[in-house]
């Protein structure tokens, strides 16, 4: 017991003296536990957040936006492979984790249970959805675990594109014509509340944050990276010439941040617990995708044997 | 669960334009070896990051433990003579 | 002949945008991750053909012609690809089938059009040639696994290659367009062609343990603008938007 502490100290010391923890390492239980599931959830989110936005690429609306729209989600069924495999350091087999994915029992992250019925809503995801993203994901690259810091290095390079193909979109659309316009503004009001509630609850509200930054695996709390998203989101919206739709929004010249309007915390609880448009469609989405491809993974693993006992027989007949 | 379409863990490990070593970038899932450099070409060089590709199954890497770090790699670190700087040559001399 | 070089070249970039197009509605619902990635990287490099393709297209056609009017203001009877391209996607074996079949026409199509007289599409060919090699490879490879992997699978790629079959005579009909285009040193002669394809064809067909089909009966008419029921529905899904709205831009 006083072994184990000794180890958990020593562990402690090691993380607050900023160096990286790597698959070998002796870490805490906990701590394998806490990544695998966040790492996981991570990927979920990734592999899951292809479908809102997939489901538009075969409706762009010139060849120009049809590949770069193609472009980004094929990212992000990269940005999932690449966290699978770091949560495959901690010995998480990724069939598991996707088994857990489809059952259920896996959460990830509710903004892609909401449904893009315009075209507008691909540049708002790839503005505020990718933006709200990117503040995470950039904390993320200096987490203490090694493999999910470097994961998310090549994410956080790669997705610098993404945030900008939605700008882009939204500001052709606000620039337009006046039903463009609205198309614009329309996903905003749409996107923006949803958008806050990515850094999840308020601190006071997250009582695993506390462990999580006690082991830098989150190195900013909620409430601070949703400040940095406001700050940075509100010029460019004004920019846009859109509104964003918070009428309790304003600049505190004091502390030099917006102040915003109360998040409907009823709304996100209601969305996790699986009653968001789009909640089944996207579970049942993945369902299908595995479902009908294990034939496909079944017979290249076949070929694979035959292949190596063919091998096997010609080296031993040589 | 079944393992019949459970693809195996490949290493990948990517030589950049710069006429430098192979590094290490990630892992993939694949059945076999062609498969996974076509896989590994897919996804990791997407960008143009790479010329030259390995994969190894993940479980063909041996790695040294933590728990010996210190018998490994400490009895190096005072073996200064190694290095350059251990020898003084005056400054006339040039740069050697 | 200005006429038959844009038809010509409307052919290639039809093809191109059709199976990039139907490539792309398996974004997001693959076997698995890495092949997710590797079919959406195929169907980025089709996309990219075919905008060059469209924006040659344009050009040769002047006036307030682009790239994008080439794609989305055609009807069915103005899109000249091969049937086989706008079939549905199935399921993977099917895919796979398809690619297959096509990608083996393609390479050989743009090795010839290397040596195209017209500088646009032997451009186009230099570069396409070198995506369309990797493709012809990724889809035989798959072809073998599928084929000589499991029971399940050896019947479902069969299946894919018996139904597809009676698409690809339509590959190798030589028209008035294909004559012209020959004749003028800028197009391929497709009778070479399928000889080289039917002996790869063979040879893959055959490393995979599948039969090649015999038919007695090909479609055709896709060059020529007569399409099957399967066009209009991607044509709807794909144009709807800029022409719902023909004066905005995106």
């Amino acid at each position: 017991m006083t072994k184990e502490m000794n180890l958990e100290e020593r562990f402690q010391q090691y993380v607050d003296a900023e160096n990286k923890v790597e698959p070998k390492d002796w870490m805490p239980e906990k701590y394998r536990k806490t990544l695998i599931r966040q790492i996981s959830q991570h990927a979920h989110s990734e592999v899951v957040g292809m479908l809102p936005e997939a489901n538009w690429i075969t409706r762009a609306p010139s060849l120009r936006r049809k590949v770069a729209l193609l472009a980004k989600v094929q990212d992000e069924a990269g940005h999932g492979l690449y966290l699978y495999s770091a949560a495959e350091t901690l010995a998480a087999d990724r069939m598991d984790m996707v088994e857990d994915l489809l059952s259920g029992k896996a959460k990830y992250s509710s903004i892609f249970n909401y449904p893009t019925p315009t075209w507008a809503d691909i540049g708002a995801i790839g503005w505020l959805v990718d933006g709200a993203a990117i503040a995470n994901q950039v904390m993320l690259c200096r987490t203490s675990y090694g493999p999910y810091a470097r994961a998310m290095v090549k994410i956080c390079k790669e997705e610098s594109f993404h945030q900008r193909q939605g700008y882009e979109i939204t500001m052709t659309l606000a620039q337009g014509s006046p039903v463009q316009k609205q198309m614009a503004q329309d996903a905003l009001n749409r996107w923006w509340w949803p958008s806050l509630m990515m850094f999840g609850p308020t601190d006071d509200a997250s009582p695993n944050s506390a462990q999580s930054m006690k082991w830098k695996i989150k190195r900013k709390s909620n409430d601070e990276l949703r400040q940095e998203f406001i700050d940075k989101t509100v010029p460019q919206a004004e920019f846009l010439g859109l509104t964003i739709p918070d009428k309790d929004l304003k600049w505190n010249e004091e502390t030099g941040h917006y102040e915003h309007g109360e998040i409907d915390w009823e709304e996100f609880y209601n969305v996790i617990k699986g009653n968001g448009k789009c909640n089944k469609q996207r579970l049942a989405a993945r369902n299908k995708a595995h479902d009908e491809g294990a034939w496909v993974r079944e017979a290249a693993n076949a070929y694979a044997e035959k292949e190596a006992e063919r091998r096997k027989k010609k080296s031993s007949a040589a | 669960m079944s393992n019949k379409d459970n693809w195996k863990i490949w290493e990948v490990f990517i030589r950049s334009r710069n006429g430098l070593s192979h590094k290490h970038v990630g892992s993939l899932h694949a059945p076999d070896a062609e498969m996974a450099i076509k896989n590994a070409r897919d996804v990791y060089t997407r960008r143009s990051e790479g010329i030259s590709i390995w994969v190894v199954p993940s479980e063909s890497i041996t790695a040294s433990s933590p728990d010996e770090s210190e018998p490994l790699f400490t009895p190096a670190d005072d073996k200064v003579y190694r290095h350059p700087t251990f020898y003084d040559i005056p400054d006339e001399v040039g740069h050697m | 002949m200005q006429n038959e070089l844009l038809q010509y070249t409307l052919r290639l970039g039809d093809n191109a945008l059709i199976l990039g197009q139907r490539l792309a509605e398996w974004c997001g619902h693959g076997p698995i991750l890495e092949q997710d990635i590797a079919l959406s990287n195929i169907a980025l490099d089709q996309l990219g053909q075919a905008r060059m393709l469209m924006q040659y297209a344009a050009e040769l056609k002047g006036g307030e012609s682009t790239e994008d009017k080439m794609a989305f203001f055609r009807d069915v009877t103005e899109y000249n690809n091969l049937l086989l391209l706008e079939l549905e996607n199935g399921d993977w074996g099917k895919t796979i089938a398809r690619q297959f079949l096509f990608d083996t026409y393609n390479y050989f199509l743009y090795t010839e059009l290397l040596n195209s007289k017209d500088d646009q599409i032997r451009a186009v060919a230099q570069k396409a040639i070198k995506e369309i090699t990797y493709h012809a490879q990724w889809s035989a490879e798959w072809v073998i696994r599928l084929g000589d992997g499991t029971e399940e699978s050896h019947e479902r790629i069969q299946n894919a290659i018996n139904d597809l079959w009676e698409w690809t005579g339509e590959m190798f009909a030589m028209d008035a367009i294909d004559e012209a285009m020959l004749e003028a040193g800028i197009g391929a002669d497709l009778n070479k062609i399928k000889a080289d394809w039917h002996e790869k064809a063979s040879m893959i067909l055959d490393m995979a343990t599948l039969e090649k089909p015999e038919a007695d009966w090909f479609q055709s008419g896709g060059k020529q603008g007569e399409h099957t029921e399967y066009l209009g529905f991607l044509l709807a899904e794909m144009q709807h938007l800029p022409r719902m709205y023909p004066e905005a831009s995106w």
